[in-house]
């Protein structure tokens, strides 16, 4: 038993806990959970608790369907939501096989295979996202389009107060849970909202992320509101991405800084650029994994289609953000293509493997795109050297499918089950009848 | 609070966290005639004794223990599986032995077992700073009696800081007494983790934690200010 082990074991002893549940995620992203009662905790921690992999999207093989949840006894929290006579409590768990080795259809343990391999050259890896949602009257809309809770709400005081009331409680609880929060604003579109975290190392983000995105949809439910991350849910406004601001560490030094680089960016820092530009089209099927992502990615300035980087030109897929000076520690740069549907798990492992390849190989970054993108022809950008990321979910998966680095930083097993998937959910949407037809093509033919 | 003598000295470190973690007051010396000059008034309440490759140096101090050269309460020896068979006819020399590498719980128990038995007990079971109460022994902390909620880490880190108020640490000092010398996270994890603590103690108590600018961060002021 570890010192992180017996620690939790007394906290649940002392506070009381009557339940602990053990959260994972699927490969899609899905947040999932076993509850077991304190009694069973000691034997958890000792033997994992054994469920049906197969129950789960991802987790499923034709051998060995059992899989084993084994809980990390150093994200114990306990839930500030629950009722103060039943205090419960969560950890994050790893999914071994039955043999303890760890299963290659769980994101988590992808995520810490590549941060090792980041490690092993030295390198630890920051992520900071701005988590971006609407707050909708429901999940169900009929058919119809969903309704904001504070649109045209200029005069409507009480409704324009429920938002940012749930705004206010999310970050508290967020806070509560340790999950330091930078910012949080309303957003351009009604009844869209940003919440920034403060940066953190990338597994313990990701697992924040998780955390996040069942609080704000927790506490929105509490009120009667459907909070929801879908990347576009309305047409004509900007929808929800999560811009992520990314930095690799060398021990306590930054290694994106570069005093005496025009930027700020080091040698390490645009070779990381450069890595992240040239595979971003392979690893978009991951970072946008929707068949909506692409309606984000198709028209708004804050979700730039453009393999391209910049300072400051919001139209550039990654920004380098021109910072203040003598803040070396705070060089970073932002990945704008990514929504928060994605899986943050497998999403951070793609950037991270696509920068580390561009450190390996050396490459060699592209200047600087000045120009808005928006305003320039196909034929302009391609005289720039800019390349459009995959415009569907179906050209992502085929770009990623052709794609040595994905099939190298997920493992087969993730990597082959993601493509099927993906390619059956593209399958499903080809055959839909959409509004957009009927209303274009009814009338007329 | 009388400190626990540790040989050698330097201490070897993964054994100064563990006694840092487990909340130990101690004091390493390198040889018997350190560990008489600096002997508390009341003798030390007990030892640590690490037999390295040359087991034979902590078979003497242990010898000149025993002898009465210095008072000591009761020893713990520590010894490596290779030296196993030295131990032969030397069962009077140490109250307890337990395998080097140690398991930090095993070492724990083992110090409280013998500590804890011999009446005195050379570590602090609870603090307390201004709203802030700390139980060692239940791992429990609260703010004006009200619990906080602390991962692992969290706890372990406020409680250092708040063994000592008013001293200031460095990041990398915090690093290695608090995550360990092989811990790989650098010294940015210290300031994700000061910030999660501030979160948890909340607006009114954050301040409790101070930024020492281009030092590091210390906690509360110093009894003695």
């Amino acid at each position: 038993m570890s010192r992180e082990q017996e620690y939790v074991l007394r906290t649940v002893e002392e506070r009381g806990v009557r339940l602990i549940r053990l959260w994972f995620t699927d490969v899609l992203g899905q947040l999932k959970s076993v509850a077991i009662s304190p009694a069973e905790l000691e034997q958890v921690f000792n033997e994992g608790v054994q469920f049906d992999g197969t129950a789960i999207d991802g987790f499923s093989r034709v051998h060995e369907a059992d899989v084993l949840a084994r809980p990390d006894a150093t994200t114990f929290e306990l839930l500030p939501w629950a009722k103060a006579d039943e205090p419960s409590g969560r950890m994050f768990c790893n999914i071994e096989s039955l043999d303890d080795t760890p299963f290659e259809g769980d994101p988590r343990q992808i995520l810490q295979r590549n941060l090792a391999a980041a490690r092993e050259k030295g390198y630890t890896f920051f992520a900071a996202p701005e988590a971006e949602f609407f707050y909708f009257e429901s999940g169900e809309t009929g058919g119809g389009a969903p309704k904001p809770i504070d649109h045209a709400s200029y005069f409507d005081l009480t409704t324009a107060d429920v938002s940012s009331d749930l705004r206010k409680t999310t970050i508290h609880m967020l806070e509560a849970m340790g999950i330091p929060v930078e910012y949080s604003f309303h957003e351009d579109s009604p009844s869209q909202h940003e919440i920034d975290l403060r940066y953190t190392e990338a597994l313990s983000m990701a697992d924040n992320i998780m955390t996040l995105r069942l609080v704000v949809k927790k506490i929105a439910m509490d009120r009667g509101v459907y909070a929801t991350f879908m990347p576009k849910p309305l047409n004509g406004v900007q929808g929800s991405g999560m811009h992520t601001h990314l930095s690799l560490f060398e021990g306590e030094t930054n290694a994106f800084h570069d005093a005496d680089d025009e930027g700020g960016l080091s040698v390490v820092g645009k070779q990381f650029t450069a890595g992240v530009l040239k595979h971003a089209r392979e690893i978009t099927a991951v970072t946008n994994q929707l068949v909506n992502s692409y309606k984000r990615l198709a028209e708004t300035s804050e979700a730039p289609p453009y393999v391209a980087w910049a300072r400051n030109n919001r139209s550039a897929m990654i920004r380098v953000p021109v910072r203040k000076k003598g803040k070396p520690e705070s060089a970073r740069i932002e990945y704008r293509a990514l929504d928060g549907a994605a899986n943050p798990y497998l999403a951070f492992s793609l950037i991270l493997a696509a920068g580390l390849r561009g450190i390996e190989e050396g490459y060699e970054l592209p200047p600087e795109t000045d120009a808005n993108l928006f305003e320039l022809s196909d034929s302009e950008r391609r005289t720039l050297g800019v390349e459009p990321l995959p415009r569907s979910l179906n050209e992502a998966l085929d770009v990623m499918e052709e794609s040595k680095l994905a099939r190298e930083t997920l493992g087969e097993h993730v990597f082959e089950w993601f493509l099927r998937n993906k390619r059956a959910e593209w399958a499903e949407f080809q055959s839909k009848v959409t509004p957009f037809e009927l209303e274009r093509y009814l009338g007329n033919w | 609070m009388d400190p626990l003598l540790v040989f050698p000295s330097p201490a070897p470190p993964e054994l100064a966290q563990a006694l840092d973690l487990g909340g130990w007051a101690w004091k390493a010396a390198a040889d018997l005639d350190t560990a008489r000059s600096e002997q508390p008034a009341e003798g030390w309440v007990g030892a640590v004794v690490v037999a390295g490759d040359e087991p034979d140096e902590a078979f003497r101090l242990c010898r000149s223990i025993r002898s009465g050269d210095i008072h000591v309460g009761s020893v713990l020896l520590l010894i490596g599986g290779g030296h196993l068979a030295s131990l032969d006819f030397r069962e009077d020399l140490f109250d307890d032995f337990c395998l080097n590498p140690f398991q930090p719980v095993e070492l724990e128990a083992r110090l409280k077992h013998l500590f804890r038995r011999s009446g005195q007990v050379a570590r602090a079971e609870v603090i307390e700073y201004g709203p802030l109460g700390m139980n060692l022994e239940t791992y429990q902390a609260a703010i004006d009696g009200k619990p906080l909620d602390l991962t692992y880490m969290e706890y372990e880190l406020l409680k250092f800081l708040a063994s000592h108020p008013g001293k200031v640490f460095t990041r990398e000092t915090l690093l290695s007494r608090v995550w360990g010398y092989d811990y790989y996270g650098g010294a940015r994890t210290v300031d994700v983790h000061v910030r999660r603590l501030r979160s948890k103690l909340g607006e009114e108590h954050a301040n409790l934690i101070q930024t020492v600018r281009s030092v590091g961060y210390s906690f509360g002021t110093s009894r003695w200010v």
